[in-house]
């Protein structure tokens, strides 16, 4: 602690416990508690109560107040408890007897105080604070604080119950570990009394009756197997292990949902690695006797484990499959496909049942859809999923949902009659076949995935949101299809589809409602990313009218959808002019004409999203070495510089310098240097190549940009420039002279590079900045550049623009100078009074 | 109650329901799709019309030749367009007393009812529906009157003929009932039989009955009925909208409590949503404009018309599409776009709220003063002279078989430029285009219908839970095109009772009470008496007084005097004379002490029977029974008036009197 929060401390602590000062706001409070936190967390002496005693006279006088707010007792506990941390400390509160009247029966428990729920979480958090030490250990088992903590398992607070459920792990495992010197065993008489207090517990609300109690026990080993690993866990599973397969069994106990959860955490528990023990038989009983909806979360968590038996893993997939099953055979033929799976684990009546009832048929199939995406997700997935028949499933559901298909069965009527119109379902289902895209084997599908796709597509039924998504679904599987399409009947299969596909995404473009209009050429950039170079898109694209209509969408009244036709022309130009060998002849699309179009929307654009989207479609271009010679270039980063460094949006300016920084490395490279900063230099590089590069630079005007960013009252904005002139400078000084900036001449180019020093310094604050020469900066002269490089400190003002805005807010002396001038103005009003 | 049913068209009813003594007609809608069946009338001689082979028999004969036409494949009746009547032969429709309208597309079929049936009665409707509709029957006249056609064909009605026709014709029903235009002095005198009502106003019908109009959400003016008694209510519901466009939303809360409600024009379309279709009508037409060719959209000059304008107003701009010339060509444009800007109490909140700034409601008013809409009463005249391509043509009728549309699908029917969007749910469109094939212009389908959809029925039959539901039989199963779709039928416990054509149901409910007033002075004499606590009884002698159903109690006459004076007394002062009134018992006989009381009296040989409904007690020396039941005591004695006497007044003992 320093000295001077020494000196304020003895102030704070009399104006907490003043009954009279207004409650303190909490944050305030909780900003104090984790000083004490980081003060007390690497020493354990007892200096820090012994210095500052206004500290235990701080808990004296709350225990004295008749009438403490529950906010300052709360406090209170809570910093007993941090203090009481270490031995040392806990010793010297021991001999003052503060800890009993806090924690013990003599305290605030069951008082009229303990009603509020911020006192009791107060006390469960002191007391874990204090439990790291065995007299804290024992101090809890002698004052019969245990049976509190069991009680407030129970709170009618959730904070306070899953605190106290912490807090017993914490105890739990503390004594364990901290009093057998031995493994453990089963016997009892070998647990230590504290841990055997808890066992006992648990064992006890497992054996009971009560619904809540038996929850409450749950709860805590779930998270006891959630953070411990330790060999003696086992220990504790064979003693519960009946009980908890007793729970899967009887359906009088309401248990099962918190099966799940807790069977997780033990299966992911290294201690439990050995695949043969009797914990996985009931694992797979479990996963026959949870029902689908709760066995979900379990499948899915035992198919991202590395360690698990393989037919475990197996039951965990049918289990998961099991719907999807279902919906195949209520939907098909007699016999047509054999379905998904060859048997079920469980009764497929059960799933029936959900399927057919209206109110359970989304919310299962949106969690089973939800789980599979999961899992198609995974890098290494240890089983096969059977993606064809997964697929013609996910084609099914899609189906039911705009009601094509006609289904022969009776459940499959119900099943159709609950999903017609489900757009929860359809969006799910749609993410899914988006993620199967990526799985191979599934040609066959092709045409029927993509007649759903298009039905979808086309549809004036289609949601918007539902729409979007069947265009990422689409688009995926589109790239796939270039993937596959070799042989002439699977070219002209494809040729056919994106000509489908164009046509209704033409429709889709000239919709009035904005949303799809967005999503449309969303989809048509997502395209385009992914098959530009495909001859048989290029084609397909280019003889229909959706360029013409992305272009017009750059008018569009919504700012979103001209942001992101803007993204989408900026994309189309890659195909139409800017590639290396044009396709088509006949092009119709002008360069010059989007690039001024691009470019008066940059300037004019009343909306930030259009303006950020031109910004970063040039960075796109220029870094694909699109824009042409380097004259060309360097022209055009010097319009767009111009036009965005006054840009209101600090998201555009600093698009301008991502623009910049690109540009350098380009011109850099060109030029022959090395791009990297750090590479040795070649011999090669004289000063005349830096000379023309700096020439090249303030041509540019690059440099008035960058260093009036450094000014720039939005913080990323500055950053970014400095990285990028602290880039640039490694190219004109050697590195080891960025830590010793030079120091400047007395010539007319140094009063002025002084006079920018001093404006930089003054950082955000700094007024109008001119550069125009107006203070004897010339930011367009290569020699005062060169100048300014090597003599502003870069570093400093990288580190100041790094620091915080708070920074001088967020320190302990400040706070606690707050907290007193909090209470001086009460003072003050005192004295008015009188 | 009975419901007649008289149209098998569900969203065209005709019904008329029998309730208490009054008959009531309920909507009259006139089915038009039977002129799908007619050749269109061109308002420019059509060279390739008037070529059309004659249509020949299998075994050759041509006697039908100058009847009907073929064209591509389909067999057309070359003649004035015929309307399928509603039913006329069911009841005698002289007798009906009024008739209720609930839209403006429920009344096509007035003039035949009120000029040909021998009708006295009044029709009710709101002042929208009959401006309206008055435009929508002066367009329909003006269409088909407009060009006049030599001939009538009716040799292919009879029987034997009709059988040997091709399908469609051959299954057309009905066709003796089908019946040419009506005129328009028909129509004017079929509007002057209307009577004006507003929203929730009360309608007395003959005392018996109380009608009142309630807002349907579907139209200006379009209205559900209640029809109800003061112990039954009965809710007929056409043509009901919940979405928000531009009438007074549905006042659903005015049907609870109903004993039977009458459900008729659902959607047409009901996997369509509209908001999915308008969508679909922008793009479309955007899609087209942009590639230089022409819109026709075929339509109603009044209705979802308004809506379409609105949506474009917003959608042409953001579209790049104002610059493109929106005409809007009917012999009534200009009275139903200015009619919708004067109905404000019928509008919805929003539109309302605009009257007060004061702004017009529609903004179609602003798309008339920019220029970019244009209406006409007809091709001819100013309109050729403005006409620019590409452009968008709004245009009746629907049916593709009169009105000016049937020009603009002869000149813009060759080019695949050029799309006509159907946006009116009325006809199939494949039909409606049958005549024009081969047709090189593209053609799409956004029917656009705002009635109430199933799963919307669903929601307010739980809502408002009438007693019993009656539907048309065709919402009763799935549609037959879609007959795995069982969402898409009325699904409300106990099932709803189903209709067609031609069928008289007799509706599940009885009469069980009926209102009788109590005059004043009557009321001040009667002296109740506590029978039970809480229950108290008075007897009432009055006379019965009943006039234009209405039934009151008054005060019977004081016992006659003399009269005073020589006048001859008028008859309507002869009331019935009251007898003296025998006062009321009430109460019960115990038994065992009306035994005692009877020994005490001398009879000393009394015997008592339990019996199944009370006790028998038997006097054996006297021969005489007494039989006490819970609501009757018998004395039952030979010819002993005396013996009866005593025993009465004994049993009268145990008992009170009022």
């Amino acid at each position: 602690m320093t000295r001077e929060c020494a000196a304020l401390l003895p102030g704070v602590c009399a104006a907490l416990a003043d009954p009279r000062q207004p409650g303190l706001d909490d944050t305030c409070l909780e900003k104090l508690l984790d000083w004490f936190r980081s003060l007390t967390w690497f020493d354990p002496t007892v200096e820090l109560v012994q210095d500052n005693p206004c500290l235990t006279e701080l808990i004296t006088s709350v225990l004295a107040l008749p009438e403490p707010s529950p906010s300052i007792l709360s406090f209170t506990l809570q910093l007993a408890g941090i203090l009481a941390s270490s031995e040392n400390r806990f010793q010297h509160l021991q001999q003052e007897k503060l800890l009993g009247r806090l924690f013990g029966r003599a305290g605030p428990v069951g008082g009229a105080l303990w009603e509020d729920p911020s006192v009791r979480s107060g006390w469960v958090k002191g007391v874990h604070s204090m439990v790291h030490h065995l007299p804290a250990l024992h101090f809890l088992c002698s004052a019969g604080v245990m049976d509190v903590i069991f009680t407030l398992q129970g709170d009618p607070s959730l904070f306070v119950a899953s605190a106290a459920s912490q807090l017993l792990v914490h105890v739990l495992t503390f004594s364990v570990e901290s009093e057998t010197s031995k493994p453990l065993s089963t016997k009892d008489c070998d647990w230590p009394a504290c841990a055997q207090m808890i066992l006992k517990h648990i064992e006890e609300s497992l054996q009971s009756s009560c619904a809540s109690h038996i929850e409450h026990s749950l709860k805590l080993l779930t998270s006891l197997f959630g953070s411990c690993y330790a060999a003696w866990t086992e220990v504790l599973w064979l003693n519960i292990a009946k009980q908890i397969e007793s729970f899967l069994m009887e359906e009088t106990v309401q248990a099962q949902h918190m099966l799940a959860n807790l069977l997780l955490n033990v299966a992911r528990s290294p201690v439990f690695s050995d695949t043969e023990g009797s914990f996985w038989a009931l694992v797979t009983s479990a996963l026959e006797h949870l029902t689908p909806v709760q066995a979900g979360p379990l499948a899915v968590g035992l198919l991202r484990l590395c360690k698990c038996p393989q037919d475990v893993r197996i039951q965990a997939l049918t289990v998961l499959l099991q719907p999807m099953d279902c919906i195949l055979r209520a939907a098909s033929q007699p016999l047509e496909y054999a379905g998904l799976l060859d048997e079920s684990v469980t009764d497929p009546v059960t799933v029936e049942s959900l399927l057919s009832s209206k109110t359970s048929c989304a919310g299962l199939l949106c969690q089973t859809l939800a789980h599979l995406e999961k899992l198609l997700s995974l890098k290494h997935l240890r089983v096969d999923l059977p993606c064809v028949s997964l697929l013609r499933s996910l084609i099914t559901i899609l189906q039911f949902c705009n009601g094509f298909l006609t289904p022969t069965s009776p459940l499959g009527s119900t099943i159709s009659r609950n999903l017609i119109n489900c757009f929860r379902v359809q969006k799910s289902a749609l993410d899914v076949l988006a993620a199967l895209s990526e799985k191979k084997g599934c040609d066959t599908l092709i045409r029927s995935l993509f007649d759903v796709l298009l039905a979808y597509l086309e549809s004036p039924n289609t949601s918007p949101t539902v729409l979007k998504k069947a265009f990422q679904a689409t688009s995926k599987w589109l790239a796939c299809l270039q993937e596959l399409s070799c042989s002439n009947s699977q070219c002209q299969q494809t040729e056919k589809i994106l000509e489908d596909v164009f046509l209704v995404l033409q429709k889709r473009l000239c919709s009035p409602c904005w949303e799809v209009r967005d999503s449309s050429l969303e989809f048509l950039t997502a395209m385009i990313k992914c098959l530009r170079d495909q001859d048989g898109f290029r084609q397909s694209l280019l003889s229909s009218e959706v360029p013409r209509l992305a272009e017009n969408l750059l008018e569009d009244p919504e700012s979103y959808v001209r942001a992101s036709a803007v993204t989408a022309v900026g994309h189309l130009a890659f195909i139409t002019y800017l590639a290396a060998e044009s396709p088509v002849a006949g092009n119709q699309y002008n360069k010059e004409n989007t690039v001024a179009k691009l470019q008066e929307i940059l300037s004019t654009d009343s909306e930030g999203f259009p303006r950020r989207a031109v910004i970063s479609i040039f960075t796109k271009w220029l870094r694909e070495g699109c824009t042409g010679q380097l004259e060309d270039t360097e022209q055009f980063v010097s319009r767009v510089i111009q036009t965005v460094e006054h840009d209101l949006d600090w998201e555009v300016r600093l698009g301008g310098l991502e623009l910049v920084e690109v540009f350098c490395s380009k011109t850099i490279c060109q030029l022959g240097l090395s791009e990297c900063p750090y590479a040795p230099e070649s011999s090669a590089v004289t000063s005349s190549t830096q000379q023309n590069l700096l020439q090249v630079f303030c041509r540019a005007k690059l440099f008035g940009f960058l260093f009036q960013s450094l000014c720039d009252c939005d913080k990323p904005v500055g950053q970014r420039a400095c990285d990028v002139l602290i880039g640039l400078r490694g190219n004109f000084y050697p590195i080891s002279t960025l830590e010793n900036p030079q120091e400047i001449e007395d010539s007319p180019a140094g009063c002025g590079i002084a006079w920018l020093q001093r404006t930089l310094r003054q950082g955000s604050l700094a007024q109008n900045f001119p550069t125009d020469g107006g203070n004897g900066v010339d930011f367009q002269d290569p020699e005062s550049m060169m100048v300014a490089l090597g003599a502003i400190d870069l570093l400093e003002l990288h580190d100041e623009l790094n620091k915080s805005s708070d920074h001088v807010e967020e320190s302990p002396q400040s706070l606690l100078q707050d907290i007193l001038a909090t209470v001086g103005t009460i003072e003050e009003n005192e004295v008015d009074c009188y | 109650f009975f419901q007649y049913c008289l149209s098998g068209h569900p969203t065209l009813p005709c019904n008329v329901l029998k309730f208490k003594s009054t008959t009531i007609m309920l909507d009259c809608g006139l089915d038009m799709t039977s002129t799908l069946n007619f050749l269109p009338l061109p308002l420019v001689q059509s060279p390739r019309l008037s070529k059309l082979p004659g249509w020949v028999l299998k075994d050759g004969s041509t006697f039908l030749d100058k009847e009907l036409k073929e064209c591509s494949g389909h067999v057309f009746v070359d003649s004035v367009p015929e309307f399928c009547l509603p039913e006329t032969e069911l009841l005698d429709l002289s007798t009906v007393d009024v008739i209720l309208i609930s839209n403006y597309h429920c009344m096509m079929a007035l003039p035949y009812i009120t000029e040909y049936t021998g009708f006295t009665g009044t029709v009710y409707a709101t002042e929208p529906t009959v401006q309206i509709g008055r435009l929508l029957m002066e367009e329909l006249v003006n269409s088909i009157e407009r060009v006049p056609k030599a001939q009538s064909a009716s040799m292919w009605k009879n029987k034997e003929v009709q059988r040997l026709l091709p399908a469609p014709l051959k299954d057309a029903v009905e066709v003796s009932m089908w019946r040419k235009c009506y005129t328009m002095p028909e129509v004017n005198a079929a509007l002057s039989k209307i009577q004006l009502v507003g929203y929730s106003q009360k309608i007395e019908l003959f005392g018996a009955v109380q009608v009142t109009p309630l807002s349907s959400g579907y139209a200006l003016g379009s209205s559900n009925w209640i029809i109800q008694s003061h112990y039954e209510k009965v809710s007929y519901v056409s043509g009901s909208s919940l979405l928000t466009t531009h009438p007074q939303p549905m006042d659903q809360a005015s049907l609870k409590n109903s004993d039977v409600l009458i459900l008729t024009g659902l959607t047409q379309i009901p996997t369509a949503n509209p908001d999915g279709m308008v969508g679909e009508f922008c793009s479309n037409l955007a899609m087209t404009v942009r590639n230089g060719g022409n819109v026709l959209v075929p339509c109603y000059p009044s209705g979802v018309i308004y809506d379409l304008l609105e949506c474009l107003y917003q959608y042409i701009d953001s579209a790049g599409l104002s610059s493109v010339p929106f005409y809007f060509i009917s012999p009534v444009a200009n009275s139903s776009l200015e009619f919708s800007q004067i109905f404000a109490e019928w509008l919805c909140h929003n539109k309302q709220t605009k009257v007060y700034l004061p702004e017009p409601p529609f903004p179609h008013a602003e798309l008339i003063q920019t220029n970019k809409l244009k209406h006409y009463p007809s091709i001819h005249g100013d309109f050729s002279n403005d006409f620019k391509q590409p452009c968008v043509v709004f245009t009746g009728h629907p049916s593709l078989r009169f009105g000016d549309v049937v020009h603009f699908m002869e000149l813009w029917g060759k080019s695949s430029l050029n799309t006509v969007i159907f946006t009116e749910p009325d006809f199939s469109y494949l039909d409606a285009l049958a005549p024009y094939q081969p047709l090189a212009m593209k053609c799409v389908y956004c029917p656009i219908d705002t009635r109430l959809n199933f799963i919307q029925v669903s929601k307010l039959l739980k809502e408002v839970q009438p007693l019993h539901v009656v539907c048309p039989e065709q919402y009763t199963q799935p549609p037959p095109t879609q007959s795995h779709r069982t969402d898409l039928m009325v699904d409300c416990q106990p099932p709803a009772m189903s209709y067609r054509r031609a069928e008289v149901l007799s509706l599940p409910y009885k009469r069980r009470y009926e209102k009788i007033e109590i005059m004043p002075d009557l009321a001040d004499s009667l002296v109740p008496l506590e029978i039970k606590p809480g229950i108290s009884l008075a007897t009432v002698s009055a006379v019965l007084h009943t006039k234009d159903n209405k039934h009151v109690l008054q005060l019977p006459p004081k016992p006659s005097q003399p009269p005073a004076s020589k006048k001859r007394k008028r008859v309507s002062d002869d009331v019935p004379e009251c007898k003296s009134l025998k006062p009321l018992l009430s109460g019960s006989i115990p038994v065992e002490q009306f035994v005692q009381t009877l020994e005490k009296h001398g009879f000393s040989d009394v015997k008592v029977e339990d019996t199944a409904k009370g006790h028998i007690v038997l006097l054996q020396e006297a021969e005489t029974l007494i039989q006490l039941e819970e609501d009757s005591t018998h004395i039952i004695c030979d010819n002993d008036e005396p013996l009866r006497v005593k025993l009465r007044d004994l049993v009268l003992k145990f008992l009170q009197k009022f």
